[in-house]
């Protein structure tokens, strides 16, 4: 088995493994970036919507632009590039790391390293995650999978859809199936609000009279061999009408019900699972439970804009190149969820320097107040005109602040939204 | 005559009422006849203003791909159907169906670099339709 040795791998060529990648080469480190499909760019290849690329480039791109734009300035540096290439397993062998991977290129190949960034990203979650009963026909198809069938590879999936979950990847695909002359009958919301962005409630929806059914449970599939319809029934006051249930004729049903990180790689490698994000436990550094394990983007936490995703990534990135050229972080303090925020990613910040958090918070109001404490005293408390769990919160926490928390044995800083 | 919207230029979403003032003839004069409630902020104001008198969307969809003699695509190799496509600014909501038909007749041959004019000045509007990715 050829080897081939890197001072860093990256595994994955989204725009998290991209924006890693190019952190850890600007810094003079060997980097190699292993992704699965034949070119560079990951999800974005497929949303071809616009809306990608406002803090990053300050212009608004489609997402096959962003990534070529990353791809172009990989391509323009030295970083071994593999594509098509498969990850089989993530080991520690002493102080390396060894990534087995395989390709039609380069057959079974090894990468070995001292340092790993995990970048793979997330997927979807199924009919199988939220059990919809009913029986197994054809036309059953997440959102994401639609969205690659119909930008990508040129198929249309169905004629008449009813999209179940309101993720804004389904309200991108009503307004898609759309546009190639498809009829959305639905998109069915089991919670009281929105799951997806306003704008493209309005733009995605509203543009084509497409009804909004919130607080209804999708609790039948019907078809034998092809989808037939779906069973809708409200649910008012916690409880579920099976009365006022209704039937939905159709021939696709698009689920748009969430997203997990990509783990399974991770785990064999033994970093661990915070299961509020289903990421790795990330310290200051977005470093895992693994020494020299860093991770990043979509497979530490799920984002809403590619923008942070990538804001992310280079730190990442420069966290892992400091490592490889010896800095260990310093004093950390622990972070904590707490009234109404679901998690903070990462859960430690250093003492000493000033430190980037992702929160989502778990409600939908307006003039929220974001509330910093450090072992019960209010450290920061900042207004928010809006917040809602679709939006990502980021919140700087600088040296100044955590100055207090230097001195303190087993300090705790816990983050709330009121 | 009120009509209600909501606002999408920030994630508030505040819910617009607008009101047509009687004097509104033509409806040509945007400043004068329209009366936006609701609006936490002046782009509210705008928004609806836009909304009610000239909507627009930037288009983003795929063409037809024709692989060319030789090319990576016409050997089945990461073989590209169809290359995304968007317009250079938005386009006015209610042509946006003829301007979807003209994009989904076009067979592009490849290879094709981003940021390539496959329609010039469609309808006759003042607005390309580019391709957002480099294939083949």
């Amino acid at each position: 088995m050829r080897e081939l040795s890197f001072d860093a791998v990256v595994i994955g060529g989204g725009a998290a493994g991209m924006a890693a990648a190019l952190e850890l080469e600007a810094r003079g480190h060997a980097v190699a970036i292993v992704e699965r499909e034949e070119r560079l760019g990951g999800i974005l290849a497929q949303c071809v919507h616009n809306g990608f690329g406002l803090i990053e480039f300050d212009e608004e791109l489609t997402g096959p632009e962003f990534a070529e734009r990353f791809e172009e300035k990989v391509g323009a540096r030295p970083i071994k590039v593999l594509c098509g290439c498969t990850v089989l397993s993530l080991e520690a062998e002493g102080q390396d790391k060894v990534v087995s991977c395989v390709s039609s290129a380069e057959g079974v190949i090894a990468l070995r390293s001292r340092a790993v960034v995990l970048a793979m990203g997330c997927r979807e979650r199924n009919r199988g995650n939220i059990r919809i009963p009913g029986s197994r026909p054809a036309g059953v198809y997440t959102a994401g999978l639609a969205q690659r069938l119909v930008n990508v590879e040129g198929y249309v999936p169905g004629k008449d859809v009813v999209i179940i979950g309101s993720g804004d990847i389904g309200l991108i695909m009503a307004r898609r199936m759309s546009w190639i002359g498809c009829k959305v009958h639905a998109v069915v919301e089991i919670l009281p609000y929105p799951s997806g962005l306003t704008r493209n409630i309005v733009q995605c929806l509203r543009d084509f009279g497409i009804p909004l059914y919130l607080s209804h449970l999708t609790t039948e599939i019907y078809g034998r061999d092809r989808v037939e319809g779906v069973e809708v029934a409200p649910i008012e006051n916690g409880a579920l009408m099976t009365a006022k249930a209704f039937r939905i004729p159709c021939d696709t049903v698009l689920l748009s019900v969430g997203l997990v990180p990509e783990n399974e790689l991770s785990r064999t490698a033994g970093v661990t699972i915070n299961p509020m994000t289903s990421g790795p436990w990330a310290d200051s550094s977005l470093m895992t439970s693994v020494s020299g394990v860093f991770a990043c983007g979509n497979v530490l936490h799920v984002h809403d804009l590619v923008d942070f995703v990538v804001e992310e990534s280079r730190r990442a990135g420069a966290f892992a190149a400091a490592w490889l050229a010896g800095a260990r972080p310093g004093r950390e303090v622990r972070v904590k969820a707490g009234s109404n925020v679901r998690y903070v990613a990462p859960a430690r910040v250093e003492a000493g320097r000033d430190n980037k958090l992702y929160l989502r918070t778990m409600i939908v109001k307006n003039d929220a107040l974001l509330e910093v404490k450090l072992d019960g005293k209010v450290l920061l408390s900042s207004k928010k005109n809006h917040v809602q769990p679709s939006e990502m919160i980021t919140l700087k926490l600088g040296k100044a602040e955590l100055a207090g928390a230097a001195e303190l044995p087993d300090a705790s800083i816990e983050i709330s939204i009121l | 005559m009120s009509q209600e919207l909501t606002c999408i230029t920030c994630p508030i979403g505040c819910r617009l009422v607008v009101e047509r003032t009687a004097s509104a003839g033509g409806g040509r004069d945007p400043e004068g006849e329209l009366s936006v409630s609701g609006n936490r902020c002046p782009r509210g104001a705008a928004y609806a203003r836009e909304e009610l008198l000239a909507p627009k969307r930037t288009v983003t969809a795929t063409c037809r791909a024709l692989a060319s003699q030789g090319s990576r695509a016409s050997q089945g190799q990461g073989s590209a159907r169809r290359i995304p496509v968007r317009t250079t600014a938005p386009f006015p909501k209610e042509r946006v169906g003829e301007l979807l038909a003209a994009i989904y007749a076009l067979e592009e041959p490849l290879p094709v670099a981003r940021g390539r004019v496959l329609i010039r000045d469609a309808l006759g509007l003042g607005i390309d339709v580019i391709a957002t990715r480099s294939l083949g």
